[in-house]
């Protein structure tokens, strides 16, 4: 399995290639010039003018600080984390340095001194290290509360007895059937008991899904009918464990048991460039709206995704047409950082 | 033991919308046979299928699912239980907690599924001894106001929509309950039945209920003085005004006047 087990969270840089990660450090620094300004300027207009001015060199440097860290993202990430910050911080001055040159040697410059630029970079690299180590560290505790939870709210117990009774029910009819829903079923539960992990491989969840459908067409017959569009489905792609079972098991929840028609489920997941979509639909049955449930699930994989993604996965969910939709898009991995 | 060739098998009814469930049901109730005989007189795989052939089944027993699609077993319960005779019921559950706990407090008999043959028979024993289920025991069991009212005919159960009824009014010993086209006469307490569809029906004599949406108007009855109205409820779909109490006027006044245009 090339799952990669985790149990314990130490410290860790973040991950400079994270869309999420890029958008904090863009704010954090823009914010930081913005209270330097205000801080020096006797007015508006000319903390105005300090910014404008600051940002001439701060967003240059900045950029060049990000495109670096990205390209070295997975070198660092292999440095043990004080080691690492070392690096980070170097790298800024060596480039806060660069700059500074640059700057005193154009027309425009003001004359502040090396060190002053130097000090300013290193503050605002710290400052930001920091803040991204007590992120991780806010999200740790959340990740195996997160996880915890998802272990509770996953299998309802609804599901374990009523397939229980129908496995039951075809021991003395058609035993090979039943022999076959009680291997799912224990495959199904050893994955759900398996210790925490942080990813496992597409294929692995695909499987999951089937011996999971194989249980409740077992119990529902030919009230349930799910098309698989599985083709392009990239199966090395590393996923958060149990991302898509829940979603499958709201699908007949809530859009298969309440209504007494067949129900089409259709579950699609593939591969498009660096992303992996998934798309699980359902009837939308109105009158089944107040079984509960349903956000428990959802809010769940939404908090994992952003844990573990975070600006760099989403989840949709949508009506349409009588049917209710659930799209689940992120990066296309096959390595973790 | 001694009954077991003299007595006639007991009449029993399936209802439960997964097929192997009620496979299984059928298995255990063979397999008890030489403790307690059965003949299954018909299944059903939802609510509305229940009420419709439970009653021509003769079933003396529902082994009754609580869960399934469109109507629940308990409101299922609720509508067998204006038959007469009425069947005794059984509720079997997968998990419901509440249900449970319900059943346990208004000494209602049920099974845990996966159902065991020991049981089964224990509690089919019991249901048999006691009383069908009391419609005030079941009514106290349930988590939600029903979705219909029904009335027992011979060999039928009729269902009326709750959000068909315009009215319903005490009458001495029956209530009318009045729909756009037709006119039932149902036993149940007026009070119990305002008190299950509060949200529905709003009190405006103390004889009587209206549906909150069907409310058009009012209008002065004839005859009333100038300073001292009386004032009758004008409804939707129907020609009769009912008169309004002096006393609940002011809530009807009030509710009318919140309403957006």
């Amino acid at each position: 399995m090339a799952s990669i087990r985790q149990n314990a969270y130490p410290d860790r840089l973040p991950d400079w290639r994270n869309l999420g990660v890029i958008a904090r450090v863009l704010v954090a620094v823009n914010a930081m010039l913005a209270a330097s300004a205000l801080a020096a300027g006797r007015d508006f207009a000319e903390a105005l003018e300090r910014f404008m001015q600051g940002a001439l060199v701060v967003e240059p440097l900045m950029l060049a600080c990000i495109v670096s860290l990205c390209l070295l993202s997975g070198l660092l990430a292999r440095l043990p984390y004080w080691i690492g910050c070392a690096a980070v911080l170097s790298l800024v001055l060596v480039l806060a340095g660069g700059a500074h040159a640059l700057v005193m040697s154009s027309p425009l410059t003001t004359g502040a001194h090396a060190w002053h630029s130097l000090l300013l970079a290193a503050a605002a690299t710290a400052a930001l290290l920091a803040y991204f180590r007590l992120l991780a560290k806010a999200h740790s505790p959340a990740l195996s509360e997160a996880r915890l939870q998802a272990l509770q709210a996953r299998i309802r117990p609804h599901f374990l007895f009523n397939s229980l009774n129908a496995v039951l029910a075809f021991i003395r009819s058609d035993p090979k059937r039943a022999e076959r829903a009680l291997e799912d079923l224990a495959e199904l539960f050893r994955s759900l008991m398996s210790e925490a992990r942080q990813f496992v491989r597409l294929e692995e969840e695909i499987t999951l899904l089937e011996r999971y459908a194989d249980l409740e067409q077992l119990r529902l017959g030919e009230r349930l009918r799910i098309s698989w569009e599985l083709d392009a489905a990239p199966s090395d792609a590393l996923v958060p464990p149990l991302l898509l079972q829940p979603l499958l098991e709201n699908a007949v929840y809530h859009g298969v048991e309440p209504t007494m028609q067949t129900a089409d489920v259709l579950v699609r997941i593939e591969r498009l460039g660096d992303r992996v979509h998934a798309h699980i639909e359902n009837p939308y049955v109105e009158a089944a709206q107040q079984r509960a449930g349903n956000r428990m699930a959802l809010d769940n994989i939404r908090e994992r995704l952003m844990l573990f993604f975070d600006a760099e996965a989403r989840v949709e969910t949508r009506v349409h047409a009588g049917r209710y939709s659930v799209d689940i898009e992120l990066p296309y991995r096959t390595r973790m950082p | 033991m001694s009954d077991r060739t003299s007595a006639p098998p007991l009449r029993v009814f399936l209802v439960d919308d997964e097929s192997p469930a009620r496979e299984r049901l059928k298995t255990l109730l063979d397999d008890i046979a030489p403790e307690l005989a059965t003949v299954v007189v018909g299944e059903a795989r939802n609510g509305m299928e229940a009420l419709q052939a439970v009653p021509t089944a003769a079933a003396q027993l529902v082994l009754l699912d609580i869960r399934m699609p469109g109507m629940d077993g308990l409101e299922v319960a609720r509508h067998l239980a204006s038959l007469d005779p009425a069947p005794a019921i059984v509720f079997v559950t997968a998990h419901d907690r509440h249900a449970v706990e319900a059943f346990e407090l208004n000494a209602l008999d049920y099974l845990l599924k996966p159902v065991r043959a020991e049981r089964l028979v224990a509690a089919l024993r019991k249901a048999l001894a006691g009383a069908a289920p009391a419609r005030d025991q079941l009514a106290r069991a349930a988590h939600a106001p029903r979705e219909y009212i029904s009335v027992a005919e011979r060999n039928r159960i009729v269902l009326i929509p709750v959000r068909d009824i315009v009215f319903l009014r005490a009458e001495q010993k029956y209530v009318t309950l009045r729909t756009r086209n037709a006119e039932h006469l149902i036993e149940e307490p007026l009070i119990a039945l305002e008190r299950e569809f509060a949200d529905t029906f709003v009190r405006i004599h103390r004889n009587s209920l209206v549906s909150r949406a069907a409310i058009r108007g009012f209008e002065r009855a004839a005859g009333s003085a100038e300073d001292d109205p009386r004032w009758l409820i004008v409804l939707d779909g129907i020609a009769d005004r009912l008169p309004v109490s002096r006393r609940q006027w002011p809530v009807l006044r009030e509710l009318v006047a919140e309403r957006p245009a």
